[in-house]
């Protein structure tokens, strides 16, 4: 059947290591069938923020399918990302309403001031940032959804601010830490 | 109970508990709060207020209720509460915030002297001494139907929506049986408010008669039309109706599976609709005899992974199946061979919302409302720049300008009225000269827009026609699953032709090869997302040529929108001398002082993100927009020499 990519396990991080160990051991007790497809992607996502490479051939192994059907599947969908998500995940909503308040604008001030473009994580995997269709608060346009935190009403200005305030937190969090150890 | 009672003495036995519930909590002995706690309330910061009201009922040591209930549909005025004062009417109270939560306790729930005039809407019922609800427009023209209850109970309840009648539908269907139902759905004339307006006692019918067996119903909650959300409210605000109505569609084609599609960026809807499906099973309303009747019924929710085009039936049934959302070849019809070759019944949340309501009050109380066409109401998300956007519903028949004008309170901040785009990106902009179009699904479709799914986007005269036309065939061109060579390559370039117009950089055939494009890709796309992909563009190059040949004629955006067509200077003569306003907010530091200690915008830096405009503070309003950006004019600006920039410091 299909077997995974002869690939060099060094070239993968720890991280992505994990999550590959993790997929397979979740997979036996997943239920079978090609019907099952997109509940097994969701399911990964779910747990583990994103769909690792390797977990594709993963899932086409358990069900038996080719890895490419299980490829043009998961990228059909917008729902699934195949890069791990930072910790911040931001989504900026690029509905009808929030288009027209100027979303294209709040997107490129978060690009800017984190340094990505759209789809991408920063190094540090703090921030992610991506566009979605449309998260259904119309009436509060333009809407950007913060990890599960929905900011409504939002202006460049308010960019910096759901940055800084993100940051100030991280920091604090550092020093306390900091202050439990010594 | 004996085992020969009919369902609806079953239900009747179920509902007095629920009434007594009830009942305590509408002759209240303690003050209750109802706090709309749906996506959008969350949004506005529901969450805040609750947690603020815990805590300032536990400081003061005061008994009240909490209900969470769903939402009203009054987005503007979110976060939405209703306080219950044993003595008083319900008052509904608007943007409550955490700060006005505290301040409501402090004042009115501590002994009921105050019930805080300041932040008072209305009252729900009338009496002598509140305004009520019925004296604002937005209130009376609507006419409830399908949203009658939602934001007034609590969606986790299965008795709330027992004690306003719920299940009375599917008790009557159970004992009229199969033949019954459909016959009252056809009398009723209900048509699908998925978008189509096909009527739905013939598809019905269809699969009843359709012989293979078992067969299958499927709720459509794949609302993935941006700015439309009203599938998403009645999922969260009272989920039983939904399931209620997919139960007696079960019923009436002989159904043993039924599959609620939720897009998976709906969380909380699928959460609600999850715990609605359990407390059902509990109490008898699923599962293997539903009230006692014989009849028996599983249902499962599938997430569905975020694909426009699965709002297409065909592809919707693909996606259960595992495979890439794309649409198929019809006939045979899902009503014959649909879900793994099973007859299939596809029905929106709206379409089936409305059935156990009819199924209730009967066909000729339904043919009452709206227009003998289409009879009942019709729900639109109406946002934008209206005054008090969110969700409306209406009778069909009614006209746009009505639902705009008296309805949403008309165009915020007394700005002109533009277009309103209707029904996402299937549907048109249609100017003021169309207001007087009736709402109904023939009478939108011949002014070249569509009802789709019930999404309304006003527009102020700010918005460019031809941005909104290219944002619309941006979202079509992404979402094309690429079968139909028309849709996948004609929308690509439909939308080259159209960013080029909105760079400045179109000519005037460009104008006649998006028509021409259009309609090919019409007639060459097998489903209605690539047949009516075109449509924002033929609309608005129908009814606002203007814009567009300013466009490209004179490179100018009259709107002011387009970012390649415009820039910003800011005014001399208007700029206040040492004020940094402006300067503070830039977000690329394209703002610098002038010799003459005033600012102004480096353009080569800045992005036009506009941000400049609301931090200079009104007295001054110095910043201005034109186009094409040539039309800057020369100022004399010299920056500041750098010397005198260090002495300042």
């Amino acid at each position: 059947m299909t077997d995974l990519p002869a690939t060099n396990s060094d070239e993968l991080d720890p991280e992505e290591q994990r999550v590959l160990a993790a997929i397979e051991a979740e997979l036996p007790s997943m239920p079978a069938g090609a019907q099952n497809l997109i509940p097994i992607l969701q399911r990964i996502q779910q747990t583990h923020g994103y769909l690792p490479r390797g977990g594709i051939y993963l899932v086409a192994r358990h069900l038996g399918l080719a890895p490419s059907k299980v490829f043009g599947v998961a990228t059909f969908y917008n729902q699934f990302r195949f890069n791990p998500p930072g910790r911040h995940p931001i989504k900026v909503c690029l509905g009808t309403a929030c288009h027209v308040k100027g979303g294209e604008i709040i997107l490129e001030n978060f690009a800017r001031r984190l340094g990505i473009e759209e789809g991408e994580t920063t190094k540090d995997r703090e921030y992610s940032l991506e566009r979605v269709a449309c998260v259904g608060c119309c009436a509060l346009a333009p809407v950007v959804v913060v990890g599960e935190k929905i900011e409504s009403y939002v202006t460049p200005s308010k960019v910096e601010g759901i940055i800084t305030e993100i940051e100030v937190r991280r920091e604090m969090a550092a020093r306390e830490e900091e202050r439990n150890e010594s | 109970m004996s085992p020969e009672s009919t369902p609806s003495q079953r239900l009747a036995d179920m509902r007095q508990a629920a009434e007594e519930q009830w009942r305590e909590l509408h002759e209240p002995e303690i003050p209750v709060i109802y706090v709309g706690n749906a996506t959008c309330g969350r949004a506005a910061g529901s969450q805040e207020t609750i947690a603020s009201f815990e805590e300032s009922l536990a400081e003061k040591g005061l008994e009240a209720r909490l209900v969470k209930v769903g939402c009203l549909g009054h987005c503007y005025a979110e976060p939405l509460v209703i306080i219950h004062y044993p003595g008083y009417p319900p008052l509904m109270y608007q943007k409550v915030g955490a700060g006005e939560a505290r301040v409501l306790v402090n004042s009115f729930l501590k002994d009921g002297s105050d019930p805080c005039f300041e932040y008072l809407f209305g009252a729900l019922e009338p009496n002598d001494t509140f305004p009520t609800l019925m004296d604002y427009p937005r209130y009376l023209f609507e006419k409830r139907v399908i949203m009658e209850h939602c934001g007034l109970i609590d969606p986790a309840s299965l008795d709330h929506y027992l004690a306003v009648g719920g299940y009375q539908g599917l008790a009557k269907a159970l004992e009229a049986g199969s033949r019954r139902v459909v016959q009252e759905i056809k009398d009723a004339h209900l048509r699908g408010r998925g978008g189509a307006g096909f009527p739905t006692g013939i598809k019905w019918e269809i699969a009843a008669n359709a012989s293979r067996h078992p067969k299958v119903v499927i709720c459509n909650g794949d609302e993935g039309d941006p700015g439309a959300y009203m599938d998403r409210t009645l999922m969260e605000s009272n989920p039983h109706q939904v399931l209620e109505g997919l139960i007696i569609a079960a019923l009436a084609i002989g159904a043993s599976r039924a599959l609620l599609y939720i897009r998976a960026e709906y969380p909380l809807a699928v959460e609600t609709i999850q715990q609605a499906i359990d407390a059902a099973r509990e109490r008898g309303l699923l599962g293997a005899d539903i009230l006692g009747s014989g009849f028996g019924l599983e249902v499962e929710v599938f997430q569905g992974s975020g694909a426009f085009v699965c709002g297409e039936e065909t592809a919707l049934i693909q996606s259960i199946q595992g495979n890439r959302g794309m649409p198929q070849y019809r006939p045979p019809y899902p009503a014959v061979a649909g879900l793994d070759g099973l007859p299939t019944v596809i029905n929106n949340v709206k379409t089936l919302s409305t059935v156990p309501v009819i199924m209730r009050r009967g066909s000729n109380w339904f043919k009452q409302i709206g227009t003998e066409n289409t009879p009942g109401t019709a729900i639109f998300s109406v946002v934008g720049d209206v005054e008090y956007p969110g969700l409306v519903e209406v009778p069909m028949g009614v006209t746009l300008e009505h639902l705009i004008t008296e309805v949403c309170g008309g165009i915020k901040d007394g700005k002109p009225f533009k277009a309103v785009q209707i029904g996402g990106p299937s549907g048109g902009c249609l100017p003021a000269s169309e207001l007087r179009t009736p709402i109904d699904f023939d009478s939108l479709r011949q002014a070249g827009a569509m009802m789709g799914s019930g999404g309304m986007v006003v527009m102020n005269d700010e918005a460019c026609m031809v941005e909104v036309a290219r944002y619309f065939v941006d979202f079509t061109q992404n979402e094309s699953c690429g079968k139909c060579t028309f849709c996948r390559v004609g929308t690509r370039h439909l939308l080259a032709i159209l960013q080029e117009i909105t760079k400045g950089e179109g000519s005037e055939e460009d104008l006649e090869e998006l028509q021409v494009l259009s309609e090919s890709i019409i007639q060459g796309s097998l489903c209605s997302l690539g047949k009516t992909a075109p449509n924002p563009v033929l609309t608005t190059l129908r009814f606002f040529r203007d814009e567009y040949l300013a466009h490209v004629r004179e490179k100018r955006c009259p709107a002011l929108m387009c970012r390649e067509l415009i820039a910003y200077y800011i005014d001399l003569e208007a700029c206040a001398r040492g004020c940094d306003a402006c300067v503070a907010c830039c977000p690329t530091e394209a703002i610098f002082t002038t010799s003459n200690r005033k600012k102004a915008i480096d353009q080569e830096k800045c992005v036009k993100c506009g941000e400049c405009v609301y931090a200079c503070p009104p007295e001054y309003d110095a910043v201005r927009k034109v186009s094409p950006p040539e039309m800057i004019p020369d100022q004399g600006i010299e920056p500041l020499a750098e010397t005198e920039e260090e002495d300042e410091k």
